[in-house]
């Protein structure tokens, strides 16, 4: 079993798959709307002059987020060779 | 908007205050943002549209009607949401219109390049209702990238039908309104496809049914009242209180059996009952998607990331954006010159005319002159300033917006906006606040945490709107810019001097928003989740269209109306005389000595406080006063202008100071009704006049007394 992380912590270009998501209250729900459950890949694209926020590919939409909110959500970090 | 004699009999309706017309259908509208909902709705009803809000909601509501068939089709827009799972006020109202409201047909309109996600959405409805007809829309693009679509299959997996459209194109739409009809005809029946959730929750929903049977009469909704109830899901228990009068906590078979319910759950170790319901729905929705879409080309979407890739980047993003900008405001402000010159030599020309029709028809001068020299000059003023920025600026503004290229902006500032406690979608209101700050007011609505949304309203008039920009940029010309002979670098020079006081607006906004969010706004920076859209070509003729129609005659029209009062009460100030001066001179040597410690004189300050139903007519009065004539009058000679100015006591002081007050005070008379409504509270809009008011003397009184030192 690969080590949890968060998916703020990957780098554009790299793919995560969701574990599990570590808040409860209404952001879970934003969440849940975007269709992040437990096995979606999610793969960071790119990022803002800024370096915050960063821009994730979701269920074939592009979603920003903010870092305290990408923070809440934990993946495995997945081969490159996997993603099709 | 209100009841007609031709209102529905459904108690529920009246509450949602929709006009049916006779024998007439109620069609919902429902769909993710950025979908291209609004195409399809202005596509069906043309012009038959009326916009207001929902009854007690900061929400718009968009109505309007067809025909099709010999039948009238009532369209009513629902806002856009990702879920019906009431996280949002959006939501909510989504969702009571669905459950509530009794629409005959609930179209759904999804997007075929992003179809996975938005079929969450399409579950949860027909979960709600049976009467439902999908539309997916912008099936070109889809085809442009080479995602092909079973339609066939979609339908026959949802049980619904499944109508592709390109609603810009007007293609598809024929065909919808002809499934609309076929459902709306109330002796059919439909069966979707409903969502089967773990066997656990299943159950539990079995023992909340029967009593809910007991007080709704409608099979599907009585499940789906059960599964939210479940939830614990307050949001509906007001709802169903509201709408049908049902309230749960006096129930008490009813209670018992969602305690019972719940106790079930546990006992069954499910924690989240609202997770295991949302991961069944995605996983339904990524089934019935695989099922039915295929891929041609897996890489579809990189085109728009390469472009993004380069507007978000660090080297390029920032400068970029602001080079647009400043593409945007040289454009409006050159572009406008010619327009705004010819407009009020012809609405001037037009002056004598009105008075010989008026002299016709034997108007005493005491109601004639008022009525020439009062109303009709300012209105003419207000009208040739205001109408041709405004009708550069707005379509440039929509175009920005309908190519996706706006929430880029957002994207790219959002970190900046994040350390002054702010919303990146507030770049956004900012932006339209440019154009006008009634408009940004109403634009917060874009931001879905009630507290950024209260900041970026109260803030929003710390950005110069098109009613202050010609003031703005004849002081900057005649002062500043206009030492220089060449037209062309005399024009460059206002452009960047202009810019360095958009810049300083912009940076007060943060400082401000820190500083209300440091006190009377305590609180930390809420979640922000920003979709950025896929690029699309705008259509150039209907964004210029609807955008001089939604928004220009619009703003316009309220201009006009606070406008005319205005140039009444102005014209009798000058005239209606005690002693040996007006009224108005009175007032000017009242405020005189104030306004001189702050680098005014009581002229200018006089102007912005008669200036408060309009900005346009500030530079207007300065100068009508100076030349002590009792009319509005139109300078366009610069030169002449600035000769005024000066002779008056005019120095580089007092137009640093005058600029720095048209940025910073109060909010024009339009704005402050916007803020009453948008905030429904006096405390707020009180802050909102306040507060820019007291840093405008304050800034005018430290710049005046630093530059005199010099």
């Amino acid at each position: 079993m690969e080590k949890l992380i968060s998916l703020g912590t990957l780098n554009p270009g790299e793919t995560g798959i969701v574990v599990k998501i570590n808040t409860t209250d209404k952001l879970k729900r934003r969440f849940l709307d975007l269709g992040i459950v437990p096995n979606t890949k999610i793969k960071i694209l790119y990022e803002s002059p800024f370096k915050e926020p960063k821009a994730y590919l979701i269920r074939g939409a592009v979603i920003a987020l903010r870092e305290e909110d990408a923070e809440m959500i934990k993946v495995t970090r997945m081969e490159e060779s996997l993603w099709d | 908007m209100g009841l007609t004699s031709s209102s529905t009999g459904f108690k529920t309706n009246k509450k949602f205050y929709i006009n049916k017309k006779e024998n007439g259908k109620i069609i919902a509208l429902a769909g993710n943002p950025n979908v291209g909902k609004s195409t399809v709705f202005n596509e069906l009803t043309g012009l038959n549209q009326h916009t207001g809000n929902w009854p007690g909601k900061t929400v718009s509501n968009a109505q309007g009607t067809y025909t099709y068939g010999n039948r009238n089709f009532t369209l009513v827009d629902l806002p856009g949401t990702y879920s019906l799972l009431a996280s949002s006020v959006e939501e909510e109202v989504a969702r009571d219109f669905i459950c509530f409201g009794n629409p005959d047909t609930t179209v759904i309109v999804v997007d075929a390049t992003n179809l996975e996600r938005n079929l969450n959405l399409v579950l949860q409805i027909i979960e709600l209702t049976d009467k439902a007809v999908l539309c997916l829309n912008l099936l070109d693009e889809a085809k442009k990238k080479k995602i092909d679509i079973d339609l066939t299959k979609l339908s026959y997996s949802l049980g619904i039908f499944v109508v592709g459209t390109s609603a810009r194109n007007h293609q598809g739409l024929d065909d919808l309104m002809e499934k609309i009809k076929i459902v709306s005809n109330t002796d059919l029946e439909f069966k979707p496809f409903m969502v089967s959730y773990p066997e656990e929750i299943e159950s539990a929903i079995a023992m909340i049914i029967p009593e809910i049977n007991k007080l709704v009469d409608d099979e599907k909704k009585s499940r789906f009242i059960s599964l939210k109830l479940l939830d614990r899901n307050t949001s509906l228990a007001k709802s169903l209180e509201e709408y049908l009068e049902i309230d749960i906590l006096e129930n008490k078979s009813l209670k018992i059996a969602i305690e019972n319910a719940h106790r079930y759950l546990k006992e069954h170790n499910i924690e989240d009952v609202n997770d295991e319901i949302v991961t069944t729905i995605v996983k339904e929705s990524e089934r019935i998607y695989q099922n039915s879409v295929t891929l041609h080309d897996k890489r579809y979407n990189e085109k728009d990331q390469k472009i993004d890739k380069i507007f978000t980047s660090k080297w390029f993003g920032i400068p970029m954006m602001l080079l647009l900008l400043c593409g945007i405001f040289w454009f409006t402000i050159t572009g406008a010159n010619y327009p705004s010159e010819l407009l009020s030599k012809f609405l001037f020309s037009f002056e004598p005319h009105l008075v010989n029709i008026l002299k016709f028809i034997h108007t005493p001068s005491w109601i004639l002159e008022p009525i020439v020299y009062g109303i009709y000059q300012t209105l003419a003023s207000v009208v040739s300033v205001m109408l041709p920025p405004m009708a550069i600026f707005f379509p440039l503004f929509t175009l920005l917006e309908d190519s996706g290229f706006l929430p880029r902006i957002a994207f790219n500032m959002d970190h900046l906006f994040k350390k002054a406690s702010c919303h990146g979608k507030q770049s956004l209101t900012m932006c339209m606040g440019f154009g006008c700050n009634a408009c940004g007011v109403v634009g917060c609505r874009i931001i879905d945490s009630p507290r950024e949304r209260l900041l970026a309203i109260l803030t929003n008039n710390f950005v110069p709107c098109n009613g202050r920009f010609p003031m703005l940029i004849s002081i900057i010309t005649m002062f500043f810019a206009g030492i220089i002979s060449s037209t062309f670098l005399s024009s460059i020079t206002s452009t960047l001097i202009l810019i360095t006081v958009i810049l300083i607006c912009i940076i007060m906004t943060f400082l401000i928003s820190k500083l209300l969010s440091k006190t009377l706004l305590k609180g930390y920076p809420s979640s922000f989740i920003l979709e950025l859209p896929p690029y699309r070509k705008p259509q150039i003729g209907k964004v210029i269209i609807r955008s001089i129609l939604d928004r220009t005659i619009f703003v316009l029209g309220r201009a006009i109306m606070v406008a005319a009062p205005a140039g009444l009460l102005i014209w009798i100030l000058a005239n209606i005389k005690i002693g040996n001066l007006s009224i108005l001179t009175h007032f000017t040597s009242f405020l005189d000595p104030f306004a001189k410690i702050i680098g005014l004189d009581g002229v200018i300050l006089m102007a912005f406080i008669l200036g408060l139903p309009a900005n346009e007519i500030v530079m207007p009065i300065i100068i009508m006063s100076y030349l002590s004539s009792s009319t509005l009058v139109e300078f366009n000679n610069l030169l002449a202008l600035k000769d005024l100015l000066v002779q008056n006591g005019w120095t580089y002081i007092t137009a640093i100071c005058t600029m720095i007050f048209a940025c910073f005070h109060f909010p024009c008379g339009t704005t402050i009704l916007t803020i009453k409504k948008e905030t429904n509270s006096l405390k707020w809009t009180i802050i909102s006049c306040v507060l820019p008011t007291i840093i405008g003397f304050i800034l005018c009184f430290i710049v005046a007394f630093i530059l005199r030192c010099f």
